[in-house]
């Protein structure tokens, strides 16, 4: 061991590696050399010297291993603790014994808070204990945030971890839809698209369904740590790693609610580009996923169209695929490809087709008959494996319905000639029998001729040229009863013994004899019983009880070490397990922006270099790397030494780098003086150095030693540190809280920072139509008056009946205050963006509540809250009424925060109705048309429906309408048909509405950009109107 | 039955034994030639494991795995494997892999570490083992000196992972080739069942010491899916539509696009084809044309036109108007070579195939698949608006390539 080249070192340590446990004392030999460098300076030989030692598969230095694990896991360097991590399961696959020692070693290095140790431990956990989920709960939320940075394997280890974490801990986010599932015995999902599928008396069925659940439904809140979970893996979906896209659809399938789960299928679509090997799974998932989920694949269906370059094991997937997504509105342009591939040379490409149209003709009744005529025609094909593939599946398709087709049996009797497969032939006998009353004459003739031939089928035709005999015997003995007799004869002596017992059975059960016992009596109700239509099911059916993504589910078995995912539990084990005590997640909602911009921020960060958690991109950008790896490995130098000058050159640095960003701020900064320094101390206050030790304090049992990670933890106190000062400031000055929330602003969007110079002014909507209670220029007006909050002071609104109100807190958990909340469809006018949300509060207790205020909003990133003034009182009896604004990002996730009083906390959430998510826009009837021929194709969604005698005239439509939707009419010199139009408050979108009536009938269209709310925005209009 | 029993007793004992294996590489052949363990041995007959392989380059890359462990974990790691030595050694076939043994045993050993991946940046892995080159190995055989770095790899703990540290070039330059794929299904009648576009970004940055690079187009919108390197921040593409990023030294694929609304697809070619089989008599009639169709004024080049034939299909007799073709007997292969397209004098190709007697005429007429390349042009209209550095002083050299292709571009007879 003591060569100086590193060359050969390193080769002797594979060889060591590799043969340590045939040489047992040879190995020994070496260890002392590890010892050595495990005490080394340099890191790089540290964590070699831990790695080598810890491969040596012998069980005489386990207590070496162990002692040096131990130190490793708690050394400065965060390269040697993931060395630490890595060696963990090897002891342990060494020893299982060392079990409890290790654990201990796997949480405290779940503790640590770089993300190269992340992935590394978690794995170990993983071989470990997965047994033992109580250690993830104080690290979940670090977990969530770090993983975006964490190494692309880590990523998939952390992701199907938290997948069973998140099941065990969460509720289900659709257990409203699941009851209803069940009530429903085709098992059919509720996904939009998929409803129209059923006759109209079962939509009608499924809506009283509906309702009833919708009231049984207690009102689901999702945990916010569940809403982190998946906030936190979206944009993970964009990996260029495989393995990681499909963590994340596993994931979001698994936990997501149904409405988000559709967000997984463009990029399992794009690993379809992938290898074949890449292919060949996503495939297999893709199929156990369409089952339950067809409607979020429908889109891609063209994706899975088959080439005939395709593997065939490829095509039959995609195939699989196909017929899963197979409906009403497309199973036409499915059938027509299914004919192309009818003709490929693949032959057992082919055949699967052939069932995969089988399968087509059961599951839609509307085309069963022109698939059976496409299959009798296939009959005639010159290739013998599809004329029997064709013969299979149109003895199912036939059991269905018998009576109408037996021509197509005729057929298929004349076929008995010509077909050798024996399945084939075996199908045919057993059709004629079954149904040989259909044909009474050919059926005989059948028999005669395989009579003949007996001798030479193969054993399962055999048995059905017994079943037939059987069956014509019991209906039209005379013609038959010497065939029969002929039949059995040669079945008796036939070398296959379960001919021969069926034979033997079969004597006795039909041919009266005197010793013939009580059965032969029902023989007849035996043999031609009514016989249930097999049911064509997909081999995927069921396959998601194994985890996504598992090998388990690829191989539909488990497979060794396979972790089962649990149900999701009754009810919601205490949320509070996960809190750590430094306030990571502090309270004022105003923040809470910032923070979650922060939260995200390491990796993809906007550049303006605040101090992010890990700092992996942007610190590299700004501070170069040359000096702080160099920190790092030098292990004499003072670890918070070097973190605090990396955060100085930091934020020196961000001046100069972003020129633009630096500008815009400038220009900001010209216009609103005022604000200016607020702004600007907020932003620095988390760059302090100073202000790090009262965080130190808190944790004190941060290791110094943590590098750039640590800071994660240490910036978001640094806010809850600034916290109360702000607040303080708020009370004296509203505005004081504005520079906050605008920067966040800026942060959301880029383009309308420019223009968005001052909070009070909306931002210009020239869309805003008259319809609005309070136009733009009178907000306008109203700007030079020094407004404050005070505009959404209950005074100036009007509280319409018309608009329902949900329920936003129940007097029962409120302790006696009860609050409702309604959207009252004006303008919010502090910032356009914002959905405006009346609050009514009611004081039914009979003590006075005081300091009414929102807290703690935990939002979806983007989502913003502009919190109420808080309400100084609220006497006994006392109602009151306030009015907060939310920035929905134009989607319909609920906003969760924390209504909080003087001494009580209660967490709502407000969801909003697809409908609120829009303001009317006005439009000529031209511009209406100009812009509906920009959004056809994908953007366009149409539905049908049958009007009630009660709302056919146009008032009656357009009153519902406009009650389901915030949106305003366009006129229109079409009679029947009515037009709105709207935009999406966030996003700004169009959304143009056409409801066209004919008579009874109705179609509603909808034309928008963003396909989910066009989506949803269609079904609501069709409850609306449905009513 | 009796197997899940033995499994369930296994797993008694087999405590641990997570992730991948171990690897073994295996010619066309079915040879092993390469074992690579990173537990215990183990044999080459092997009970009770489960195998996942790829296919690369006429070679098998087969780990052994013992429980539970998402597939596409191990197939990602593999085929990062097989681009490892292709990164290496220029191609990864059997000859190359046993030219280099040792380097590929060094790689293995870095990029896993007991079944889980350590070390798959290729630009963290060059900086521990040096890629080989000539005038290297010759100094290399004079000094004596090795292969493996000399300095220990910093990028392993760096904040950027996938870039080296002290990077040093006389010419500092940054290429970006925009390379498109057009996959289509064009049905008997010349429509478009299905097309789309996928797009590639492959950079080639050579620029010293820690550049941060932000790249953005003049249409960002037209993309429907991305998928990033590493090092591109997504939040900024989620806000503004630019590829920020610090990129990686040396070649890599910055990102992956995706354009599918079919209407945005330009299929730069038609294609007329009567492909028929006679009844009677063993022969068939064949006759192509390709014409140009939306080129956007640019010159189709190295057109191709690959038809596997019929398996009854003895042998072809044609003349091609341009360019040459090839029937190979053993594949039933036929391809012809046009090159360039020129649109006054369209390209033909007819003749006669002579068919096996005595057997029915071949029910399909096969599928084509069409080969092209259009330089200068990238197909969707994606167009880079500019690129910009900051972190470093120099001028870099910039440079922007587009490229259309084709993909899996079929036609249906």
């Amino acid at each position: 061991m003591g060569v100086v080249c590193f060359d050969v070192k390193k080769l002797v340590y594979v060889y060591l590696v590799r043969y340590a446990e045939e040489q047992q004392d040879l190995a020994l030999l070496s260890i002392s050399t590890f010892q050595r460098g495990l005490k080394d300076p340099n890191q790089l030989i540290r964590a070699s010297a831990l790695r080598v030692l810890s491969s040596i598969r012998v069980t005489i230095i386990v207590p070496i291993m162990m002692l040096a694990i131990k130190e490793a896991a708690s050394d400065m360097s965060p390269y040697v603790r993931k060395t630490a991590a890595h060696a963990i399961p090897k002891l342990y696959s060494l020893d299982p014994e060392q079990k409890d020692q290790l654990i201990e070693v796997i949480e405290k290095l779940l503790a640590d808070k770089t993300t190269l140790v992340a992935g590394s431990v978690v794995m170990a956990f993983e071989e470990v204990c997965p047994e033992r989920i109580d250690l993830i709960h104080k690290n979940y939320r670090k977990l969530c945030n770090l993983l975006i940075d964490v190494e692309e394997w880590g990523q998939v280890v952390i992701i199907n971890m938290l997948t069973r974490y998140a099941r065990t801990q969460f509720l289900n986010p659709n257990i409203n839809e699941s009851l209803l599932e069940e009530g429903n015995t085709e098992g059919k999902t509720f996904y939009p698209s998929d409803e129209e599928e059923d006759e109209d008396e079962d939509e009608k069925e499924k809506e009283e369904k509906k309702a009833e659940a919708m009231a049984k439904r207690k009102p689901y809140v999702m945990d916010p740590d569940h809403r982190l979970l998946l906030r936190n893996t979206k944009p993970l979906l964009q990996s260029r790693n495989a393995a990681v896209v499909m963590a994340v659809a596993q994931l979001y399938f698994h936990l997501a609610p149904k409405a988000e789960v559709g967000v997984i299928a463009k990029a399992l679509v794009r690993l379809l580009r992938s290898h074949s090997e890449v292919q060949f799974v996503v495939l297999q998932n893709v199929a156990t996923m369409t089952i339950k989920r067809r409607g979020m694949f429908e889109p891609y269906l063209k994706s899975f169209y088959i080439r005939s370059t395709d593997p065939t094991q490829i095509k039959i997937l995609k195939l699989e695929v196909l017929t899963n997504l197979a409906n009403e509105s497309n199973i036409s342009t499915i059938l027509r490809e299914f004919q192309t591939y009818i003709k490929s040379m693949d032959k057992d490409f082919v055949a699967a087709t052939i069932q995969a149209i089988g399968r087509c003709a059961t599951n839609i009744g509307e085309v069963r008959d022109t698939c059976l005529n496409g299959l009798v025609q296939l009959l005639s094909n010159r290739d013998e494996l599809v004329v029997a593939e064709s013969v299979v599946v149109i003895k199912k398709l036939l059991q269905m319905q018998p009576e109408k087709h037996s021509d197509i049996i005729k057929h298929m009797a004349k076929l008995i000639d010509n077909i050798q497969v024996p399945m084939a032939r075996a199908s045919i006998l057993w059709l004629i029998g079954e149904y040989c009353e259909h044909v009474p004459k050919i059926a005989p003739d059948v028999l005669r001729k395989m009579a003949k031939s007996f001798t030479n089928e193969e054993d399962i035709v055999k048995l059905q040229i017994l079943n037939l005999a059987a069956k014509l015997y019991l209906t039209n003995s005379k013609q038959t009863k010497l065939l029969t007799q002929y039949v059995l004869n040669l079945a008796k002596y036939d070398q296959n013994y379960d001919i021969r017992d069926r034979a033997r059975f079969i004597r006795q059960l039909i041919v009266p004899t005197e010793k013939s016992g009580a059965l032969s009596k029902y023989a007849k109700k035996l043999f031609l019983a009514l016989k249930p239509a097999p049911v064509l099911e997909s081999p995927f059916k069921d396959r998601d009880h194994f985890q996504l993504g598992s090998l388990s589910h690829l191989l539909n078995a488990k497979a060794g070490g396979y972790q089962e995912l649990p149900e999701w539990p009754e009810s919601a084990p205490d949320p509070s397990v996960r809190n750590v005590e430094v306030p990571e997640w502090s309270k004022c909602s105003a923040r809470e922006k910032r923070k979650e911009k922060k939260v995200d921020k390491p990796f993809y960060s906007d550049s303006d270099g605040e101090s992010g958690p890990t700092e992996s991109a942007d610190s590299e950008s700004n501070s170069g790397s040359g000096s702080d790896s160099g920190s790092a490995s030098d292990v004499s130098a003072s670890a918070s030494e070097s973190e605090e000058s990396e955060e100085g050159s930091e934020s020196d640095e961000e001046e100069d780098k972003d020129e633009p960003k630096h500008n815009k701020k400038k220009l900001q900064d010209m216009k609103k003086p005022t604000h200016n320094t607020e702004s600007e101390q907020s932003s620095e206050e988390e760059k302090k150095p100073q202000r790090k030790p009262k965080t130190r304090k808190m944790s004190e049992s941060e290791s110094e030693s943590e590098e750039s990670d640590s800071e994660s933890s240490e910036s978001e106190s640094d806010e809850s540190d600034s916290e109360p000062e702000i607040r303080k400031k708020k009370k004296v000055d509203p505005k004081a809280s504005k520079p906050v929330k605008k920067e966040a602003k800026k942060e959301s969007k880029k383009e309308m920072s420019l223009l968005d110079l001052d909070d009070f002014e909306p931002a210009p909507s020239p869309q805003v139509t008259p319809v609005n209670f309070m136009s733009s220029s009178l907000v306008t007006d109203l700007e030079g008056l020094s407004l404050s909050d005070d505009v959404l002071a209950p005074a100036t609104i009007s509280p319409s009946s018309s608009m329902k109100s949900f329920e936003l807190l129940h007097r029962i958990t409120g302790e006696g205050l009860s609050v409702e909340y309604c959207f009252s469809r004006q303008p919010f006018s502090p910032d356009a963006n914002m959905v405006s949300v009346q609050l009514h509060f009611t004081n039914n207790s009979s003590s006075d509540v005081s300091a009414l205020h929102v807290e703690d909003a935990k939002l979806q990133s983007g989502m913003r809250v502009k919190e109420f003034p808080e309400i100084e009182a609220l006497a006994a009896g006392d109602t009151t009424t306030a009015v907060m604004g939310i920035d929905f990002c134009d989607s319909t996730q609920a906003a969760n925060f924390q209504l909080c009083t003087n001494s009580k906390k209660f967490l709502v959430s407000i969801q909003p109705p697809v409908g609120e998510l829009m303001r009317p826009v006005f439009m000529t009837e031209n511009e209406f048309k100009k812009e509906q021929g920009q959004l056809m194709g994908m953007n366009e969604i149409t539905e049908k429906l049958t009007l009630d005698s009660h709302c056919r005239n146009e008032h009656a439509i357009v009153q519902r309408v406009t009650t389901a939707a915030n949106l305003s009419r366009v006129p229109c010199g079409a009679d029947h048909e009515c037009r709105f139009a709207a935009r999406t408050v966030t996003g700004n979108s169009l959304v143009l509405v056409t409801v066209a009536i004919k008579q009874e009938a109705a179609q509603v269209t909808v034309n928008c950009d963003k396909m989910l709310i066009g989506t949803m925005l269609v079904k609501e209009i069709l409850q609306a109107l449905a009513q | 039955m009796v197997d899940a029993e033995q499994s369930d007793l296994c797993r008694a004992h087999i405590v641990a034994a997570e992730m991948i294996h171990s690897l073994f590489l295996i010619n066309n052949t079915g040879d092993i030639f390469l074992e690579k363990h990173w537990k215990s041995v183990i044999s080459r007959s092997t009970p009770h494991h489960y195998l996942i392989s790829v296919y690369r380059g006429k070679l098998f890359l087969l780990s052994v795995i013992q429980s539970e462990v998402p597939p596409l974990f191990v197939i990602e790691f593999l085929h990062r494997v097989a681009d490892t030595i292709q990164d290496y050694f220029g191609e990864c076939t059997e000859n190359v892999i046993k030219d280099n043994v040792v380097i590929v045993y060094e790689l293995l050993e870095e990029m896993l570490d007991n079944g889980f991946p350590l070390a798959t940046e290729s630009n963290v892995l060059k900086e521990m083992i040096r890629p080989p080159n000539i005038l290297r190995s010759v100094v290399n055989t004079l000094t004596g000196s090795s292969n493996v770095g000399d300095t220990l790899p910093t990028g392993q703990l760096s904040n950027v992972p996938w870039r080296r540290v002290g990077v040093k070039y006389t010419n500092n330059e940054a290429y970006f080739d925009v390379i498109e794929e057009i996959d289509a299904i064009i049905d008997k009648s010349g429509t478009t069942v299905f097309a789309e576009i996928q797009g590639v970004i492959e950079a080639c940055v050579r620029l010293s010491g820690m550049p941060d690079l932000t790249l953005s187009f003049m249409n960002p919108r037209l993309l429907d899916d991305v998928s990033f390197h590493p090092c591109v921040r997504f939040k900024r593409w989620e806000a503004e539509h630019v590829l920020s990023f610090i990129p990686p030294d040396g070649n890599f694929n910055l990102m992956t696009y995706h354009v599918n609304s079919q209407n945005l697809v330009a299929i730069p070619v038609y294609v007329k084809q009567n492909i028929s089989f006679f009844d009677s008599g063993s022969c068939g009639r064949l006759d192509i044309t390709i014409g140009p169709k939306q080129t956007m004024g640019k010159t189709v080049e190295c057109l191709s036109v690959t038809i596997p034939m019929p398996k009854t299909v003895l042998n072809a007799n044609l003349t091609a108007t341009h360019g040459s073709y090839t029937f190979d007997l053993a594949t039933k292969v036929l391809i012809w070579d046009i090159g360039k397209l020129n649109p006054q004098k369209l390209p033909n190709l007819k003749g006669t195939l002579s068919i096996q007697s005595g057997v029915p005429k071949p029910e399909e007429n096969p599928s084509l698949s069409i080969g092209l390349k259009i330089q200068q042009l990238a197909i969707s209209g994606l167009k880079v608006n500019r690129l910009d550095m900051y972190g470093e002083k120099y001028k870099p050299f910039k440079g922007v390539k587009y490229l259309t292709k084709a993909g899996k571009f079929l036609v249906r007879t």
